[in-house]
């Protein structure tokens, strides 16, 4: 506790030239009131956790630790369903998405931050305007259309229905309007200088983009990968109306399968375990590259003006 | 700050440098860029207008996929409007959702932001904690959210303890729109990162000026912050405001568990929101009515649009009233 008063103190010295009571009060009670918020925000993770971990004696109140910890709920959680496969599912489609996000994103807003073409600020002004269009108006049209595209047993379908193309393909091409919009921005930033001289030696833009521009705009692409990857990972909507058989679900629609199949009434414990280590993924993610979740949020806000 | 002033300089320089180069590097350069972004062209094309267009027609028509569309004019809208008790019951929820949940998000979003902008020790591991349940999204922390909100869950037994009986959250038609705002406050963390983001731009001299005048605590947040935060403040009730409007899994969970029928918005239809109405229509069940009904769903889906359009034109229209932008010649 000392050395968190001493901290407090020093943290608000450089602000005001003479610490003032008032001050220090102030900042006691933010850090205090923060310190509460964390930890409501943290219990229900706990809460997943213990669960998981319970006896279905222990289900019934509130007991934070279980009696025992019944490691065997993972085993017995996933003795049902085609997990393996739907984990695989789940892999291809967000690996993909990812993928191809982030070359037809850094291919088009190269073009938006530093092609001058004529017809591009219109075009540009379309892709934001897009950002306020509803998903739902497209969702119908859509599925017509994909259920008419051919697929030529592509995944032992003859249409696009329960393939993961419509999963994938859309991303791909028409990228996101936020993804662009944030890329876009981060490559103006990039010093002209650089391509220039490469312009000079005889470099092709294809060059630039891949040789200068792209090394310099990871962070940014980070920030991409990451969201396109939490997204298609967690999207329920699409597989939901694109997956019909059950070998082609992904993990989040194999869950909810998992969920309904035990009918009245789901046995916590086990459903708990089976949904936290489907979050485990996106969960690893964040604590492996935190800092460009922050940023990318950052750079949004930032951007909505 | 960097952010607002940088989009201004790049423009002037872009200017600066046309005219440089020949009309045949022009034209080469006109077709590398149109090549560059041609993925997006062709995607919005195929994905976008295309569907829209056919959306539009569609909804003009009667229309279930195997048989081909039938031109049947306004009806779909009209029997939308005056016919339809199920749009109705989903617009109200809808509206009740925004109504209540944007406010309280933003003012939530709001304070945990200003706290988290006091200096305070330990300002990154609380942005982490904060933000983390953003990651932890999708049908399994519905799930957790079932299980902590359930009738003698882990909330009711807190409640308990202070001598509240907690209601039944999502088993009761009163409780499951308030149950969804309580559960929607774990996810505020995005929300509060742009605000403080905002917040971190404001210069610390407007402050430092004020405090010479002896400006109060909340004269400062009145008469600095929550100006210079108002676009941003613009921009987050707009988003949350389009996508509340479109909230969908959630529900259809939640409506959807211990076996019940989707298609009858669970408990009392308290929970058949717009998305959920209009999928039902087009690709599951609605009471007694058979689904594919393209045309309908698709009549519903263009009303949803035209509904956000007219939304947020009207904030673009309001925010003149009360957005601060700052002009540059002060």
């Amino acid at each position: 506790m000392a050395t968190l008063m001493n901290r407090l103190t020093r943290s608000m010295t450089p602000s005001t030239s003479s610490p003032r009571p008032s001050v220090f009060i102030g900042k006691l009670v933010a850090f205090l009131v923060m310190l509460g918020i964390s930890f409501l925000f943290l219990v229900p993770l706990f809460w997943m956790i213990s669960t998981s971990l319970k006896d279905p004696q222990d289900l019934v109140g509130v007991r934070w630790i279980p009696t025992r910890i019944a490691w065997e709920n993972y085993q017995s959680a996933f003795s049902f369903g085609m997990w393996g496969r739907w984990a695989f599912n789940s892999f291809v489609i967000t690996l993909t998405s990812v993928i191809g996000m982030v070359i037809s994103t850094s291919l088009v807003a190269y073009s938006f931050a530093r092609l001058r073409w004529p017809g591009r600020d219109m075009l540009f002004s379309i892709v934001l305007t897009t950002m306020m269009l509803p998903e739902v108006v497209t969702l119908i049209p859509q599925f017509i259309i994909f259920s008419r595209m051919p697929a030529f047993g592509f995944q032992g379908s003859q249409n696009w229905v329960n393939t993961f193309l419509p999963l994938v393909v859309p991303p791909i091409l028409a990228g996101s309007a936020f993804n662009i919009f944030l890329l876009r921005q981060f490559m103006r930033g990039i010093p002209n200088e650089l391509s220039e001289a490469a312009k000079i030696d005889g470099a092709s833009e294809i060059r630039i983009w891949w040789d200068i521009v792209l090394p310099l705009s990871k962070p940014a692409l980070a920030t991409i990968a990451i969201f396109t990857f939490q997204g298609a990972w967690q999207d329920f909507m699409k597989p939901l109306l694109y997956l019909q058989s059950e070998s082609m679900y992904t993990l989040q629609i194999g869950l909810r399968q998992f969920e309904a199949a035990a009918g009245g009434a789901p046995a916590w414990n086990w459903l708990m375990a089976a949904s936290l280590v489907v979050m485990l993924p996106v969960l690893f993610i964040f604590l492996v590259f935190q800092q460009y979740f922050i940023e990318g949020i950052s750079i949004t806000g930032m951007g909505g003006r | 700050m960097e952010g607002t002033a940088q989009p201004k300089s790049a423009v002037g320089l872009g200017r600066a440098q046309r005219g440089k180069g020949g009309v045949q590097l022009k034209n080469r350069e006109a077709i590398t860029g149109w090549l560059f972004a041609s993925p997006w062209v062709i995607g919005f094309l195929l994905f976008t207008v295309g569907p829209m267009l056919f959306s539009l027609y569609v909804s003009f028509t009667e229309y279930n996929i195997i048989r081909t569309p039938e031109w049947i004019g306004l009806r779909n809208y009209e029997n939308i409007f005056f016919r339809d008790r199920f749009f109705w019951k989903s617009l109200e929820n809808t509206f009740w959702l925004v109504g209540v949940k944007v406010p309280i998000v933003m003012v939530v979003a709001i304070s945990i932001a200003l706290l988290l902008n006091t200096k305070i020790p330990g300002e990154r591991a609380f942005r982490t904690i904060i933000y983390l349940p953003n990651v932890l999204s999708g049908v399994a922390a519905i799930f957790l959210w079932q299980w902590i909100l359930a009738p003698d869950g882990l909330l009711n037994n807190a409640l308990r303890s202070v001598g509240i009986r907690g209601p039944a959250w999502f088993a009761d038609p009163n409780w499951t729109k308030p149950g969804l705002v309580v559960m929607g406050m774990w996810w505020i963390g995005g929300n509060v990162l742009i605000y403080l983001a905002s917040l971190k731009g404001i210069p610390a001299s407007l402050y430092e000026a004020a405090e010479i005048d002896g400006a109060s605590a909340w004269a400062k947040v009145r008469y600095i912050t929550l100006p210079l935060l108002s676009p941003t403040i613009f921009f987050e009730i707009v988003t949350t405001i389009i996508g509340t409007f479109q909230i969908f899994t959630t529900v259809y969970i939640i409506a959807s568990s211990r076996g019940a029928d989707v298609g009858l918005g669970g408990p009392g239809q308290s929970l058949l929101f717009y998305v959920l109405y209009l999928y039902n229509r087009a690709f599951g069940k609605v009471g007694e009515a058979r689904g594919l009904q393209m045309g309908y769903a698709s009549a519903l889906a263009w009303i949803l649009f035209i509904v956000i359009l007219a939304i947020t034109l009207l904030q673009l229209w309001l925010s003149k009233r009360w957005v601060y932008y700052e002009t540059g010649d002060e």
